[in-house]
């Protein structure tokens, strides 16, 4: 048992993942969240769900990690009044997730200290994702309180939501003096496409499709999140080989956002080297997932059931290893020696550790600030209970650390991929089409960015009612807005890439 | 420094051919002259705008940057912003979110303001809304909000095509049939 806590009864969720769900009164959720963070325990997802039509009012979310496994706790909320207790004094992260949940149901956190829309800007009315929502579209004046930083020389630059790169969009207000940020704002929504929504309407098998694509840098991530939910429900275990295949194509997908973030990285401090090196890697990687898999970004393979592939030319795997451990170690290498690189990325984008576990920091950045969590050594679903996974971890938060795990998660990956590959048996999939009724399923894979969940609510009839998928963005970028502080203004582009985080994943 | 050369020399030169324009992309009929088109073909701005994407179309468009498909080696770049750029390379479903800021991009962008759609979603809403269904928070195709002169499908679309739609973009057209 994770947590144990007088009258609290915690059931065990079947799946691939360790996770417990239990039912609480609003009263007891703050002291059961104060247990669980003074145990060293994290918020990874909060949602609020409308089950009008099942038990009655609304219900809010909870999902906890602990050492032992996810909490998923359920609140159930007065119809009339949909009110549950602030948690961001204990979680931080909690507070958007809030005002998410607030502009898409409409259940409210009392005592919040921010009372501001998150997801919702000007342009629709009503809770979306009350079952009873119609579409209505307004074009209201979108304005957004920002908080002013006031001051001798205090003066404001607002960037976005258009970027000048080829990135995703999202606002960011600086409050600088000279050339030193005293504060950053963001304001995120922008890309929010009515996901959520979206999934009611879909099949099992035509959620998956979507799943893939709720942040295309992590398609393999989100499928498998999503189906591990949907196998949870109908407590279905996927044949090895479907799970040998899936984890091949994560640590794929990882190895492919690490080699484009490192040659970023090298390309935010003008060494355009170190971009052309890294994305020849790249692409002879996507190659090769086009040749072996038929999709160079391994959309839509991971299906509910298992894997919607075979797996034909393995060498072509084998050889594309040896290729990139050597040339990734060599430019390693060059990284390392290059003076004006380094002295661009040691101390900058500073998150020590003590505020990393503060704010909840996770997947790939928090390890770089010590924050030791990592799902496929900590979770070790099959088959990485086979694989023995060596987390890669730094102390010292900075752009340098974060440049360092990636360099060595990357070599950890390409380790796993050939013991994948050893490891590979035919098999085949049926695919699972239909769930059984009032279902509750949860799945949590490690995606190259951090942790993803995806949780699946079924209906009396076993159809899709309610899905939420939860990218660790959420809480890394609230994180983002403390590492930049006194450092300067041109150096932001280089911290916001070595987080590299999700504007999709998150504006959902 | 060293290492860094010896580098580049073992690397070569890796970049082929750029692939030919495809006048089945099209969507509206090429308004620009052969002189302007001459001019353009040998220096384009391109700006791109993310009107609600999943970053899966960006991140070709990152791919379209690098030393295989090498676009700045056809004297093509892609500029800080809209009043730099001869065309907008639009992705993603519009959300409602981001109509305001697209409209703005475009209005921002000086003529001929050639307009280059990516992906699936850009044409229609793709997944997010397929079959007609109707969705609160997105408005549909890029169509839906600025004039667009050439569409390329997949999800996403492959380097290869990206850099195609952006060359018919710019082609002198033999025959139109819309």
């Amino acid at each position: 048992m994770p947590l144990t806590y007088p009258n609290l009864t915690l059931i065990p969720i079947p799946g691939a993942i360790p996770a417990w769900k239990g039912l609480i009164e609003p009263e007891q959720l703050l002291p059961v969240c104060l247990k669980v963070a003074e145990g060293g325990g994290r918020l990874v997802a909060l949602w609020g769900s409308d089950e009008r039509q099942n038990a009655g009012g609304f219900a809010l979310q909870v999902a906890l990690v602990t050492e032992a496994g996810l909490i998923c706790l359920c609140v159930a909320l007065e119809e009339a009044q949909p009110v549950y207790p602030n948690l961001s004094l204990i979680f931080p992260a909690a507070l958007r997730m809030q005002r998410a949940a607030q502009d898409l149901l409409g259940i409210v956190a009392t005592d919040s200290p921010d009372k501001r829309k998150w997801l919702r800007h000007g342009a629709w009315h009503g809770f979306p994702l009350r079952k009873d929502y119609a579409v209505a579209p307004i074009d209201e004046a979108d304005a957004y309180p920002f908080v002013r930083v006031e001051g001798n020389g205090v003066h404001e630059i607002p960037v976005g939501p258009v970027h000048a790169g080829t990135i995703e969009p999202g606002h960011f207000r600086f409050s600088i003096v000279g050339e030193r940020v005293l504060r950053l704002e963001e304001r995120l929504g922008y890309t929010h496409k009515g996901i959520e929504k979206r999934f009611e309407q879909l099949s099992l098998q035509q959620g998956a499709k979507l799943a893939g694509r709720i942040a295309g840098d992590s398609s393999v991530a989100y499928a498998w999140a999503y189906a591990m939910a949907a196998e949870s429900i109908a407590q279905l275990t996927p044949s090895a080989h479907s799970l040998w295949l899936r984890a091949l194509l994560l640590e794929r997908e990882r190895i492919a956002n690490h080699l484009g973030d490192l040659g970023y990285l090298g390309n935010d401090v003008a060494f355009t080297f170190g971009f052309s090196q890294f994305w020849i890697l790249k692409e002879q990687l996507l190659r090769n997932n086009a040749a072996v898999f038929g999709h160079r970004y391994l959309m839509d393979l991971i299906i509910p059931g298992g894997v919607a592939v075979e797996l034909s030319k393995s060498s072509i795997l084998y050889d594309e290893c040896t290729l990139l451990e050597k040339q990734v170690k060599l430019l390693r290498g060059i990284y390392e020696e290059h003076a004006g690189m380094q002295d661009r990325f040691i101390g900058a984008g500073l998150v020590a550790p003590k505020l990393a576990a503060q704010l909840g920091l996770c997947g790939m950045a928090g390890r770089a600030s010590a924050q030791a969590w990592d799902a496929r050594v900590q979770f070790a679903c099959a088959p990485y209970d086979q694989l023995d996974v060596q987390m890669a971890t730094h102390r010292n938060g900075d752009v340098a650390a974060r440049v360092i795990v990636r360099f060595d998660e990357l070599f950890e990956s390409l380790r796993l991929q050939r013991e994948i590959l050893n490891h590979l048996t035919t098999g085949s999939t049926v695919p699972l089409l239909k769930l059984p009724g009032n279902g509750f399923g949860i799945g949590m894979v490690e995606g190259w960015r951090g942790e993803i969940l995806v949780a699946i609510h079924t209906d009396r009839e076993g159809n899709v009612a309610r899905v939420h998928p939860h990218d660790p963005s959420w809480q890394n970028w609230p994180v983002l807005e403390h590492a930049v502080l006194d450092n300067i203004v041109p150096d932001f582009p280089l911290i916001n890439k070595s987080f590299n985080l999700s504007y999709t994943g998150q504006d959902l | 420094m060293y290492p860094i050369i010896k580098q580049i020399i073992r690397t070569g030169i890796v970049t082929e051919a750029a692939p030919l324009a495809d006048e089945a992309m099209r969507l509206q009929p090429q308004r620009l002259q052969e002189e302007i088109l001459r001019l353009l073909g040998s220096a384009l701005c391109i700006r791109h705008v993310d009107a609600g994407s999943c970053n899966g179309c960006e991140l070709e468009i990152h791919s379209v940057n690098n030393a295989h498909y090498n676009i700045e080696g056809l004297g093509i770049k892609f500029v800080a912003s809209p009043r730099h750029a001869d065309m907008l390379l639009v992705t993603g479903p519009v959300s409602r979110h981001m109509a305001t800021a697209l409209r703005r991009t475009y209005d921002a962008t000086p003529e001929p303001k050639l307009v280059v759609a990516i992906g699936d979603c850009s044409r229609d809403g793709g997944i997010f809304c397929a079959g007609g269904a109707e969705n609160y928070a997105i408005l549909g195709g890029v169509a839906e909000v600025i004039p667009v002169d050439v569409l390329v499908t997949g999800c996403p679309p492959t380097p290869t095509a990206i850099l195609q739609g952006i060359l018919t973009a710019i082609s002198r057209q033999a025959s139109f049939s819309p």
